[in-house]
């Protein structure tokens, strides 16, 4: 197709396609405007019902809590995916080459100093999710974050205990099977599956929301790990066979 | 209509995130691009913060402060990796 051919297609198509998203703009609700009940109703129900001061994080692990289970494994199973496509043991062995450490010192200190921060931001993050903003899934990238910047300002040395299988798979099941296992408690004791089991404690209170914060570590566990194994795969597959000089520029 | 509603921090935060926007597609340079991505996400942090929304602007910090840039920073170093043995090869 030559160039005036594909202008002049191109003509309608844009018209075509402005004066349909202008029509939708004009017809938006305005802004800040909220017509949804649900969202009304679990601002109404979700704290008197669950003590959670965090209505989001009720909602996300306790009125739609299968929505939530079905989230991590669509994770897991993109970890496992990855982990498969990229896996090749001789790359293993070359990744045990990088022991050189990052040169410029500043640098370092101030990723050291990261590395701390970051890994308490993400705990507090976990740890508080249901009670302030948070939860597993922001804490989780977080703190995993902290730790590859552990490979970034150290070594690979240091970073290694932090990709090892060995140590890494069984948490990923733990993190992962642990959501399923605490439905699955619920269905044993004859309610139904995810059904809040433990006492609900005091609103704004660590020990609050029942099963929430079970649920909650469940999910954390599973999230970090899976980055972590993510990360682990990266960098065996893509940066490692770069040469030192390359990789610290 | 839609601009007289918008209390002046809201319409800084939305300004800032029409003008990261293009900066995004605009920069060429792919590892470039990742950084100005990052700062972009930060612009849309701003954005669900002042909107009321912090769970969303946590998930929004932590995928595009580390989840993304990683993964497009490892793509590409595996690609320079790879235009350099072609290079070597090349000798």
């Amino acid at each position: 197709m030559s160039r005036r051919v594909r202008l002049l297609l191109l003509g309608p198509a844009l018209l075509g396609l402005g004066a349909l998203l202008a029509w939708a703009i004009a017809g938006l609700p305005a802004f800040g405007d909220y017509r949804g009940p649900y969202g009304f109703v679990l601002n109404r129900i979700v704290a008197p019902l669950r003590h959670t001061t965090n209505v989001v994080m009720g909602t996300t692990f306790d009125v739609r809590g299968i929505d939530t289970m079905g989230e991590e494994f669509i994770l897991y199973a993109a970890v496992v995916g990855v982990t498969l496509l990229l896996r090749d043991e001789t790359r293993s062995r070359q990744a045990e080459r990088r022991t050189r450490r990052f040169g410029n010192d500043t640098v370092r200190l101030v990723g050291v100093g990261m590395v701390g921060g970051g890994l308490l931001i993400g705990l507090w993050l976990m740890a508080f999710g249901y009670i302030t903003p948070g939860g597993g899934f922001q804490g989780g990238v977080i703190a995993a974050g902290a730790i590859v910047l552990l490979y970034l300002v150290g070594s690979h040395r240091d970073y290694r205990p932090f990709r090892d299988e060995r140590f890494l798979d069984p948490l990923e099941g733990i993190g992962a099977g642990g959501y399923v296992v605490v439905g699955l408690a619920a269905l044993a004791s004859g309610a139904a599956f995810l059904t809040n089991l433990f006492g609900l404690g005091t609103p704004g209170m660590l020990r609050s929301g029942g099963s929430i914060p079970v649920l909650n570590w469940a999910s954390a566990i599973a999230v970090t790990v899976a980055m972590l194994l993510l990360f682990a795969e990266f960098l065996e597959t893509y940066v490692v066979p770069l040469e030192p000089e390359d990789a610290a520029s | 209509m839609l601009l007289a509603t918008l209390v002046p921090l809201q319409a800084v935060a939305f300004g800032l995130v029409a003008l990261g926007a293009p900066l995004v597609v605009l920069t060429r340079d792919p590892l470039r691009q990742a950084l100005v991505n990052g700062i972009y996400g930060v612009s849309l942090v701003c954005l669900f913060v002042v909107l009321e929304a912090p769970d969303p602007a946590l998930s929004m910090l932590a995928v595009s402060g580390i989840g993304y840039p990683l993964v497009i920073l490892a793509a590409v170093a595996r690609s320079r990796s790879h235009e350099r043995t072609k290079d070597d090869e090349k000798r």
